[in-house]
């Protein structure tokens, strides 16, 4: 993997201001708490910042205020039920969440969703991401003082949380996946409507990329911020957009599809070459345009059929192990079924994207002064239910 | 329809060449682990290796140097007793009312790559460039849960393990700091353990239970026609 130039600068750059810490005429330490309920830290993640003078010594996130145990309730829950729990992980995304869990459980009994319930499901995985990454377009403004654009991001998010909620019932928490297909199909008129709202939501990616990118400030305040490395990225497990912007060419959309149809539509990996802050702006904005494109395609052909398999009233899941993963809008996200041949899975252990991707702020935080955590933490985008569980 | 026709075979392609690598990538783990390598399973070109305790550490530094597998992916572990509760919502009584009698533990049973002890560690690697995984185990005496640290070869096993820790009680040696993740500090217990009761069942049964109302034809003489018939006597 090939590091750029401005990659390698601004890592010695760390790197210096790492020594100098170490070095100058030391201060008094200062410790500082960002959280539990802090504007920029979304949710309730609390960070200890050890200070020397407003550069940071030592960070370390504190989480769990928001741990709710899925992972154990899963075991007394039927492989129907457990959809519900899992809505609530990236509850920004929430059909998303469920879709790696039921293709496990599919994969394990074998069986496949039609091409119909393929193609909607894969419409609604991207829907929710762009849901999901709107409201981060939004919200990365606020982080560097600009308020307006996180407004736009609620209003345009609204034209696609309409359409999931006309398709599913539900605006955050559709719980709209079967194993073996969907719940329902699509009403009618829906095909046009969506058309339209991904005509806005492309509109609104125009109107950020004008407000946002390319102002002065904001790129003063995020270019050379928070450079992540790719093989540090990835040996801290982080995915997604954040490894992308990093220079890292990895999708397991287009890598390792496994049960929806991305293969059958033309569109692009975005990658960017700095890892900085302004990169996981940069390759997330081309991320939501290109998933309208995505969406656009689909809605173009989706093939005629039932919407459901054939599967038992009364799901039974041979006993089995199966690990699917599947490229949500946080990142990598995969579930670990084992399955005993029971009601309920004896085991399901959840691989959540943000749980990696923060994981990696102790290594990035070192050495950075204090205003450019709020832009860091900003960029790395995270949802705390998706730390926590 | 011709293309969804043809996929099948296209997927079953893929997924042969997926398991024909898995199988030579087997191989070579055979090679350099050796004895150290008691159990594998190949699955819809995804590979499992299970390997000895002692082997822990050397499989992480063998994925990552030799066979370029640098993305983590997570690090978990499993507990293979079979639960003494069963599912609490199965009852139908409330069991705070009254007390299910403790069932005899069904026998533990292992899954794919195989087990000989009630706790196994589950860890995956993937590599970037080429799409390949590997899933990793390994077993651990229940009387002396550790293993060495994934941490000097992967930096993000670091929180993976310290959740471990907390949730089954594993101790990993080379750890730069095992504590209390999610959990407060003053916790007692691994609640992933299949023996710790899930306490929110405990004090309130499942919804449904105590609300249901008893059905006409239990209650004979207090039902429907015949009280309305009496009713209208009085």
């Amino acid at each position: 993997m090939t590091v750029t130039e401005r990659q390698q600068l601004s890592y010695i750059a760390a790197q210096a201001a790492d020594a100098r810490v170490n070095l100058e005429i030391e201060t008094e330490g200062m410790t500082l708490n960002i959280g539990p309920q802090h504007p920029a830290t979304h949710g309730t993640l609390r960070i200890v910042a050890k200070l020397d003078g407003e550069q940071v010594v030592s960070a370390d996130p504190v989480m769990g205020y928001m741990h709710r145990g899925y992972e154990k309730l899963a075991e007394v829950r039927t492989y129907p039920q457990v959809t519900t729990l899992i809505n609530r992980i990236d509850w920004l995304g929430s059909f998303a969440n469920e879709v790696p869990f039921i293709l496990a459980a599919e994969r394990l009994m074998g069986i496949e969703a039609p091409p119909r319930a393929q193609w909607i499901r894969t419409i609604l995985f991207e829907l929710s991401r762009i849901a999901n990454i709107t409201l981060f377009l939004g919200d990365m403004a606020v982080q560097v003082g600009a308020i307006t654009p996180v407004f736009f991001a609620f209003r345009d998010r609204e034209h696609v949380l309409n359409q999931i909620e006309a398709a599913t019932g539900g605006r955050f928490h559709p719980n709209f996946d079967r194993i073996g297909g969907l719940k329902d199909d699509l009403p009618a008129g829906w095909v046009a409507e969506t058309r339209q709202a991904m005509r806005k939501i492309r509109g609104f990616c125009d109107e950020i990329e004008e407000l946002v990118q390319g102002n002065e400030i904001f790129q003063a305040r995020t270019r050379g911020i928070g450079v992540i490395p790719p093989d540090v990225g990835l040996s801290y497990g982080l995915s997604g957009a954040n490894i992308r912007a990093s220079g890292v060419d990895w999708d397991v959309r287009r890598d390792s599809p496994c049960g929806l149809v991305h293969d059958q539509v033309d569109w692009k990996v975005w990658t960017h070459p700095d890892g900085d802050s302004f990169a996981r702006f940069w390759v997330r904005l081309q991320e939501t345009r290109e998933a309208t494109r995505i969406v656009d395609q689909l809605l173009d052909d989706i093939p005629p059929g039932p919407i459901m398999a054939k599967v038992p009233v009364i799901i039974k899941v041979p006993a089995g192990e199966a690990y699917v993963e599947t490229e949500n809008p946080l990142g990598v996200m995969g579930y670990y079924v084992v399955s005993k041949g029971d009601l309920n899975p004896f085991r399901v252990k959840i691989r959540s994207a943000s749980f990696s991707n923060v994981s990696i702020t102790p290594w990035l935080l070192k050495g950075v002064y204090v205003p450019d955590i709020i832009t860091i933490l900003g960029s790395l985008y995270f949802i705390l239910g998706d730390i926590d569980r | 329809m011709s293309s969804t026709d043809a996929a099948p075979s296209e997927t079953e392609a893929a997924e042969a060449a997926a398991d024909a690598e898995a199988e030579a990538l087997l191989a070579r783990a055979r090679g350099v682990l050796g004895e150290a390598l008691v159990g594998s399973h190949i699955a819809a070109g995804e590979l499992w290796l299970r390997v000895d305790r002692e082997s822990w550490a050397d499989l992480a530094g063998w994925l990552r140097d030799g066979e370029g597998f640098t993305f983590f992916s997570f690090l978990s572990a499993i507990d293979w007793m079979a639960s003494p509760f069963g599912r609490d919502m199965d009852s139908t009584v409330d069991n705070v009312l009254d007390p299910p009698e403790p069932k005899e533990a069904a026998p533990t049973e292992t899954g794919v790559a195989g087990g000989d002890t009630r706790f196994q560690l589950l860890a995956r690697v993937s590599d970037v460039a080429t799409g390949r995984s590997v899933i990793a185990k390994a077993d651990l005496p229940t009387e002396d849960l550790r293993a060495a640290s994934w941490v000097p070869v992967y930096p993000g096993a670091d929180w993976h393990e310290r959740e471990a820790w907390e949730m089954f009680g594993i101790a990993f040696d080379g750890h730069p700091g095992l504590r209390h993740i999610y959990l407060p500090g003053e916790f007692e217990g691994h609640p992933l353990r299949k023996d710790y009761p899930l306490l929110a069942r405990r004090v309130k049964p499942w919804p449904g239970i105590v609300d249901v109302e008893l059905m006409p034809e239990v209650t004979d003489d207090s039902a429907g026609a015949p009280a309305a018939a009496e009713g209208g006597g009085q």
